[in-house]
């Protein structure tokens, strides 16, 4: 049946010691590799381990239809990754998937409700003038003095003001005139009276809880209400507790709301802010830049869209005719003051800059916030997946047992059919297992793999893929035992037209791989970087493996001379006595045609 | 084994051997009545989708003695939906609580976990939000179409676009066949059976590629002789690589029959379960389609060829010329040789041997 062209030109692999010591020295080196590392057990995924997993998945906001993009994600992976380190989680792991999904795997042992929390929501940056200031807590910073008075002073005021700004419906002419406590006072009934012009509208369709609930027909004293019941909030926050700092800073844009902000480490204050003045999304751009002009340091720039410009123009001019603390504006992020300077004047064209005695970590800091609320990205969760330790170890051992019974069952039919051959078949077998699990370990810390359940699957189902490559090469080597060639020469003319079938449903088969890890998501990408992986291996394995074993071991007496249990014994193969195959040529004609 | 290896022989030198090609109207036929079933059975029936693509939770309890109805009590009370528990190998509770937002399940659990008097620390929680397996499934889609394209223009490329065709309505063939079963037996359609019926692309073209390559092989000379049309040597290259596909196939499914039984037995459900059942489908989808409907359906084609009509009709004419031949001499029975004893036929073997040769050297 052989074409004698090809099967002469089969003697490349004249040197079978070669490729087997090369595979052996590939073997030592990666298990070396392996424990040199340190890391002699493949990572285990979420779902073996142990742990939570959340899968978020971007949303299409209205009007931003191509916001989903690789900055924008990365971006947000940079963000939950800040946020869920900043829960002393050490081993989350915040990475995309996808285009439009990230995935949080947080191991076991940490709060992974409140991690949820923290990545579940999005990154909201938004600038509201400042009503108050206070340092908060124990350690509250000594350096921000005016807190004490301007709370002081400020209390009483929002009602009063808030009534008569309601009514004349002027806000800030008053303001620069009037001393320091009324000063304060105006701003505040400013953000009132926002409010209020704000309230009647959106009030019917349920608006704010609290002032909405009583939202008669004279708005008036709900909003004093809502406003005293603010102040009642805003003087009883601590912002050093947690609990506290995490109910803080929630509100709707068009009302005011009270915050906390950490100006240095532990140390925090709280801030009455008023309504939202610019939205972070209608920031364009936010750069940290050194200062090399005025020399006064590192600043923050940043450029807004018209809209956003005409909104910052509107607010700095009400501010900037201020005293301090109201001349200044917030900038809070995900709920949270991450900085509030003050305003020295209206700030026309779009662009603005923050200065300050920052250093060069701080300004790039405040600069990637910024561009972190020009985000528009919203998440929803999508899948959260919470396994116990002991199910993970459970489903380990039970994948590992359905491995071993795979396994054991494709040894035993290669045993019984090709016996002696099966040696062969086993080795290589036992060597692509190795390979598989010593990459698999070194992936785990080189490119974060992590063995899951679909990829062990992925794993034992290759068994049969590998095993085939051999089926494939020994059954070209039996027909041409059939065809009366005796082994060594069967063994050379098998090889090329069986390595090609090899390749070529190899290549297939890793195509499939391919497509799938590239194309899809969640767990079957698992699945498929195994299939890939260990399809790769089998390639390997065969070349530089089984060939070159098949060769050496064609040398040896007990299946060159066609032993009984060899499975390369020409009579159990059917091979018939040379007189016979001369008289019946006609069956094997049209391939040698 | 050794009949199984004289068996091998005999079919590789063709002794015996089954008429693949031969009856494959048959085969069509059963594969349409099939797929046509399935089809039906998935309009009418519709697929069993799991919570992962319903949007819902799915709990699973340590090892515990409360029974599934007083689970299932507890988590219908706690959810206000319908809930489904299953006993699991491990004497663990699988409760599925389908329709409820992930935002909801944390609370949930909690009363579950309450009523059962279990730790809810220890309870493992899946949560999927509907729009997830949209997702999922979205992405299969589109993975299943771009891998579909690069197949048929490797497989258009490596070997001809005949058999590109045939692979590709063998793979078509094959999930939709698996698809079927899912629905009318009704089994759970998880993310666990996309892994697995993506994995029978892969498989199910591994195995047609092996038979085609064999097929190429054989057929590469095919115009220089007159002995065999192109679908008798077709069916002999089906009938050479049997063995190999059984064993392929036998080899394939053993893995998965382990995984299947420790999934479906041991773990009572799960992802095991889900991707090896729809492997267990397909693959056996797939190593019928190879040999049945893939080699077939590219001797069909091939047999359109002019080039192969000339064949065919210079096969027949020199067959029949033969049987006259060996009628008028031996005036008998036919004989089982009566092709290799052939000196009547000398004469017009040779000259359409030399003009298909003559044509060969044009179309190389």
């Amino acid at each position: 049946m052989a074409a004698p062209k090809k099967g002469r030109s089969a003697s490349t692999q004249s040197k079978p010691g070669r490729a087997l010591a090369l595979i052996l020295i590939a073997i030592v080196a990666l298990t070396g590799g392996m424990f040199a590392s340190g890391h002699t057990k493949p990572r285990l995924g979420i779902d073996l381990a142990g742990g939570t997993s959340i899968t978020l998945t971007a949303i299409n906001e209205p009007g931003q239809p191509n916001a989903i993009n690789k900055t924008n994600m990365d971006t947000a992976v940079e963000i939950m990754n800040r946020r869920v380190n900043g829960l002393g989680v050490s081993e989350a792991e915040v990475q995309t998937q996808g285009n439009e999904n990230i995935i949080v795997n947080i191991p076991k042992g940490t709060d992974s409700e409140e991690a949820r929390q923290q990545v579940g929501t999005t990154a909201k940056l938004y600038f509201r003038p400042v009503l108050k200031v206070e340092g908060s807590g124990a350690a509250a910073l000594p350096s921000t003095p005016p807190s004490g008075d301007a709370s002081g002073s400020a209390s009483p005021s929002p009602s009063k003001s808030g009534d008569k700004n309601a009514d004349n419906g002027t806000d800030k002419a008053t303001s620069p005139e009037s001393a320091s406590p009324t000063g304060s006072a105006s701003p505040q009934g400013r953000a009132v009276t926002d409010a209020l012009k704000a309230d009647p509208t959106p009030s019917p369709s349920g608006s704010a809880s609290p002032s909405a609930d009583k939202a008669s027909p004279t708005p008036t004293p709900s909003a004093d209400k809502a406003t005293q019941d603010l102040e009642a909030a805003y003087a009883k926050l601590d912002c050093s507790d947690p609990k506290q700092r995490a109910t803080a800073g929630k509100g709707k844009n068009d009302e005011p709301i009270i915050a906390c902000g950490e100006e240095a480490p532990k140390v925090w204050s709280k801030f009455l802010l008023g309504p939202v003045g610019v939205d972070g999304t209608e920031i364009t751009k936010a750069q940290a830049i050194l200062d090399t002009q005025n020399g006064s340091g590192w600043k923050v720039v940043m450029d807004f869209d018209s809209k956003g410009g005409k909104k910052f123009l509107d607010v700095t001019t009400k501010l900037s005719s201020q005293a301090s603390p109201q001349n200044q504006f917030a900038i809070v992020l995900d709920d949270e003051v991450v900085s509030h300077p003050e305003v020295n004047g209206p700030i026309t064209g779009g662009k603005a800059e923050i200065s300050g005695s920052f250093t060069q970590q701080e300004a790039q800091n405040l600069s990637n916030m910024l561009s972190y609320g020009a985000l528009p990205l919203t998440f929803k969760e999508s899948s959260v997946t919470t396994v116990d330790a002991a199910l993970g170890g459970e489903q380990l051992h039970a994948g590992l047992i359905a491995g071993a019974i795979g396994l054991a069952l494709v040894v035993i039919y290669l045993l019984v059919y090709y016996r002696g051959l099966s040696l062969i078949a086993i080795a290589s077998l036992l060597v692509s297992a190795a390979l598989t699990y010593v990459i698999m370990s070194l992936l785990g810390p080189a490119i974060g793999f992590a063995l899951n359940l679909p990829a062990v699957c992925g794993a034992i189902v290759a068994i049969g893929i590998t095993a085939d490559s051999f089926i494939v090469y020994f059954e070209r080597v039996r027909d041409e035992i059939r065809e009366g060639r005796s082994l060594r020469p069967a063994v050379e003319r098998a090889w090329p037209r069986a390595r090609r079938t090899i390749l070529v449903s190899d290549f297939v088969s890793f195509l499939a791989a391919a497509v799938l890890f590239v194309v899809t998501v969640g767990k079957v990408q698992g699945f498929a970087f195994t299939l890939g992986l260990t399809t790769l291996l089998d390639v390997v394995v065969v070349f530089f493996f089984t060939k070159p074993l098949l060769t050496l071991l064609a040398r040896r007496k007990f299946f060159a001379g066609g032993h009984r249990l060899s499975g390369l014994d020409p009579k159990s193969l059917g091979v018939q006595p040379p007189l016979r195959r001369t008289r019946r040529p006609a069956p094997a004609d049209p391939k040698e045609a | 084994m050794s009949k199984l290896g004289d068996l091998g022989a005999r079919l590789h030198r063709g002794e015996v051997g089954y008429d693949f090609v031969g009856n494959r109207k048959i085969w069509y036929a059963v594969s349409i009545l099939i797929t046509i079933t399935a089809i039906l059975g998935l309009a009418v029936r519709g697929m069993n989708m799991g919570i992962e693509f319903q949007g819902g939770a799915v709990f699973t309890t340590p090892k515990t003695s409360v029974s599934s109805t007083e689970a299932e009590h507890a988590a219908e009370k706690a959810s206000g939906h319908d809930a489904i528990v299953q006993g699991l190998g491990t004497g663990a509770l699988r409760i599925q609580v389908s329709g409820v937002e992930t935002g909801q399940a944390d609370q949930i659990k909690k009363d579950i976990a309450q009523d059962l008097k279990l730790d809810p620390e220890k309870i493992s929680a899946e949560l999927v939000g509907p729009s997830w397996g949209d997702q999922i499934a979205n992405k299969a889609w589109q993975g299943l179409a771009i891998f579909l394209v690069l197949v048929v223009i490797y497989l258009a490329i490596a070997f001809e676009w005949r058999m590109a065709v045939a692979a590709f309505v063998a793979l078509i063939h094959d999930i939709t066949i698996t698809v079927g079963i899912y629905a009318l037996v009704g089994f759970e359609v998880t993310p666990g059976t996309v892994i697995g019926l993506l994995t029978i692309l892969g498989y199910s073209l591994y195995d047609t590629v092996v038979v085609f390559d064999s097929l190429k092989e054989q057929t590469k000379d095919i115009t220089k002789q007159t002995r065999w049309t192109y679908s008798e040597i077709a069916n002999r290259s089906i009938n050479s690589t049997l063995v190999r596909s059984i064993n392929t196939t036998v080899v394939a499914l053993l893995p998965v029959a382990g995984l299947l039984f420790i999934g479906g037995g041991v773990l009572g459900a799960g992802m095991l379960n889900d991707i090896s059942l729809s492997l267990f489908v397909g693959l056996a989808a797939g190593a019928y389609s190879s040999i049945f409907i893939a080699t077939p359906l590219v001797a069909d084609l091939k047999e359109r060829e002019p080039q192969m009509k000339a064949l065919k009709k210079r096969v027949l004419a020199k067959r029949a010329q033969a049987e006259q031949a060996a009628d008028t001499a031996a005036d008998g029975p036919h004989g089982d040789q009566h092709e290799d004893a052939t000196p009547a036929v000398v004469g017009p073997r040779s000259q359409s041997g030399a003009r298909s040769r003559g044509r060969g050297g044009k179309r190389r």
